[in-house]
């Protein structure tokens, strides 16, 4: 169950629709199902009032939204922002993909969003998943009412939390939390025993799944580029057929790198993968090797921060170091 | 209509299989996917397939033709083989209507000749469902979940399943199968006729057992065109095409070349009206927006292709894109919104 209220969230919002602070916000849309929830752009409190929801199932990360969003008003795009997505937030200030006086940032407290797949994986015909005494109560259509304590739905990043410390926010509804000592590395060192032809075989066969959508990368709040080269066809890069069984590997490793030291983690693109690939273990192998080799660093933690891999120190590991690291570590 | 005991179902398979290839849905951590049997591999339970079995008609990627090029001498080689006759056993009402809403592109003239191969080989051993999911709705489309189209509808029960034959293709299946499979009697009728009224029942309980589609069809361009509710239906969409991707109806493909450094290679792969290359010719990409790619999607489902086609919608409420999609809109929100004060 989430800390803060549908009602407090939309008695804040209507305030900053009718003193003239906003006049669109971000939000999560219900959908037909509690769970199908959509991100949306509201531009009144009424239509707030009607559409938005907040519920357990609100894991959506609006931070790149503001890129469009911001450039499309005078005024100011009011989003709300759960602990992982003000990571993402920072980042994009960084990078200056937006303008920070074009948002008001309302921070929300998170306490872990649901996965639908763990629910559908779990019952066949869900209709409704409300929150309740002891964790979340499932109607189903053939299994009757079933109430699950939350752990069970969590999604994987949720499990794994890194903070619960909202680094942005011009304001804030509720608490503010703590960053964790989480266990999200956990996943990468298994990955990293592994000798390397048992590596090469797990990301083959999780690799081999990709449909070549690309909703990972659509949906990265760090792949800002106005036009992908994977999507101009004069570039030669964009293949729509795969010219070996190895690209679709090449591609998620390429899109790693080009992340590297600005992904912040927050999972989105195994959250959207349709095929349940965890393109995610990728990145945090990078965050990992960063944390070695140049000390710990957390992408988004504040505005302004230089990556250690864009940044040169005289204390840097050599390239030769990195490269015997790597190979000891990877 | 012939029958065999649930429990010996892997002799069935093992008989089909001797005589052709046969693909049926497995159990795999991504979810079930259509695999070619082998001893051993269980029938999954799953109610569908995350990937349509349009793969087997329509593969996402084909090689149509090679070029060599030696200077000014172009060779050009024919790739085609002859497709070898295939079983797909396990297909749901929704996906055996999405290969007439195919036949219709792929088989009018000129036809392709590369899907009519497949076509011509493959056998559809159809399978009526007795648990839909909430994200189900082929009654929308007249689709009828508890008795399948195919070559052969099967029924399955708690220990026997039946097989019933539809067509030539069909009975000749059967009849090959005759040694391992008993008569139905009038009990066994019975039996059938009690395993659809349950479906019926529970198909009419679904929460999306009232959507309607009548609103929407043939020469309803006008109607629903420049209807504002692309803007806010549209907004969120990533423009991943996933939608298309799942979806057992999305037939769009491109050609493409690829130099092979002596001559060219020529593939046809799926492609999606969700991309930004999608159509682009000499000038440029007709729909230049997210909400104008988005809009073609569905207005192609339920107009353009019901226009082209007799007023056949060409969704078959599989409900892949409700389960599958990113952002989570689909095609039931986008009925919903633009069928107004029908489908609240």
């Amino acid at each position: 169950m989430q800390e803060i209220t549908r009602e407090a969230i939309l008695a804040r919002a209507a305030e900053l629709f009718r003193d003239g602070t906003v006049d669109r916000a971000l939000g999560w849309r219900a959908g037909e199902f509690d769970y199908d929830v959509t991100p949306g752009v509201f531009t009144s409190a009424e239509e707030l009032e009607n559409g938005f929801v907040w519920n357990d199932f609100c894991g959506a990360n609006f931070s790149k939204y503001l890129i469009r969003e911001t450039g499309l008003t005078e005024k100011k795009v009011l989003v709300f922002l759960k602990p992982c997505d003000t990571y993402s937030f920072n980042q994009l200030l960084t990078e200056h993909r937006f303008a920070r006086e074009k948002v008001y940032a309302v921070g929300v407290p998170c306490a872990g969003m649901a996965d639908p797949r763990l629910l559908r994986e779990r019952f066949d015909g869900v209709t409704a998943a409300e929150s309740a005494e002891g964790g979340v109560l499932v109607h189903t259509l053939y299994d009757g009412d079933v109430t699950l304590p939350q752990e069970e739905l969590l999604a994987d990043r949720c499990r794994n939390c890194k903070s619960r410390k909202h680094v942005a926010y011009d304001e804030l509804l509720g608490s503010d939390g703590e960053v964790l000592d989480s266990h999200r590395f956990d996943e990468v060192e298994r990955l990293e025993r592994m000798t390397p032809d048992e590596r090469f075989a797990f990301w083959q066969n999780e690799l081999s799944r990709c449909i070549r959508c690309n909703a990972c990368r659509d949906v990265c709040p760090a792949c800002t580029c106005e036009k992908c080269v994977f999507d101009n066809p004069a570039s030669g890069a964009a293949n729509k057929a795969p010219s070996s069984s190895f690209e679709e590997q090449m591609f998620h490793i390429i899109r790693a790198f080009h992340v590297a030291g600005r992904c912040t983690d927050c999972g989105e693109c195994s959250r959207v993968c349709p095929q349940h690939i965890p393109l995610h273990l990728l990145n945090r192998k990078f965050i990992r090797d960063i944390d070695r080799f140049y000390g710990e660093y957390q992408a988004g933690a504040e505005v302004g921060s230089r990556a250690p891999i864009v940044d040169y120190t005289e204390g840097d590991i050599e390239p030769g170091q990195a490269v015997e690291g790597g190979a000891r570590h990877a | 209509m012939r029958k065999i005991a649930v429990s010996r179902i892997q002799e069935l398979f093992a008989a089909i299989a001797a005589g052709q290839t046969l693909y049926l849905p497995v159990d795999t951590k991504a979810g079930a996917k259509f695999e070619q049997w082998e001893s051993g591999k269980q029938l999954s339970s799953a109610l569908n397939t995350v990937r349509s079995a349009k793969d087997f008609f329509f593969p996402q990627t084909e090689n149509l033709m090679d070029f060599r090029v030696e200077g000014k001498k172009i060779e050009i080689i024919d790739t085609r083989r002859e497709s070898e006759d295939f079983v797909l056993f396990g297909v749901r009402a929704c996906d055996v209507r999405s290969f007439t809403v195919l036949d219709r592109v792929f088989l009018a003239e000129p036809v392709d000749t590369y899907y009519k191969n497949r076509r011509e080989h493959g056998l559809i051993m159809s399978m009526s469902c007795t648990r839909p999911a909430e994200t189900c709705f082929c009654g929308t489309f007249g689709i009828d979940a508890a008795e399948p189209e195919g070559d052969v509808v099967c029924h399955m029960t708690a220990d026997t399943l039946y097989l019933d034959a539809k067509t030539e293709k069909g009975s000749a299946l059967l009849e090959g199968l005759s040694a391992l499979t008993e008569d139905c009697a009038a009990e066994d009728e019975a039996a059938v006729e009690r395993h659809r009224e349950l479906s019926h029942e529970r198909l009419s309980k679904l929460p999306l057992a009232s959507l309607s589609a009548d609103r929407f069809g043939a020469d309803k361009t006008d109607e629903f065109f420049n209807d504002p509710a692309w803007k806010s239906l549209s907004e969120a969409c990533l423009g991943c095409g996933t939608c298309t991707f799942v979806c057992p109806t999305c037939q769009c493909y491109d050609i493409q070349d690829f130099d092979t450094g002596h001559g060219v290679k020529r593939f046809r792969c799926w492609d999606s009206c969700m991309y930004s290359d999608f159509t682009k010719m000499s000038a440029g990409q007709p729909r230049l927006t997210q909400l104008e790619r988005f809009r073609q999607r569905f207005m192609h489902k339920l107009v353009y292709y019901p226009t082209n086609n007799d007023g056949l919608f060409s969704c078959v409420g599989c409900g892949r894109c409700l389960s599958k999609c990113p952002i989570q809109m689909n095609i039931v929100k986008v009925m919903k919104q633009l069928g107004g004060k029908q489908n609240d």
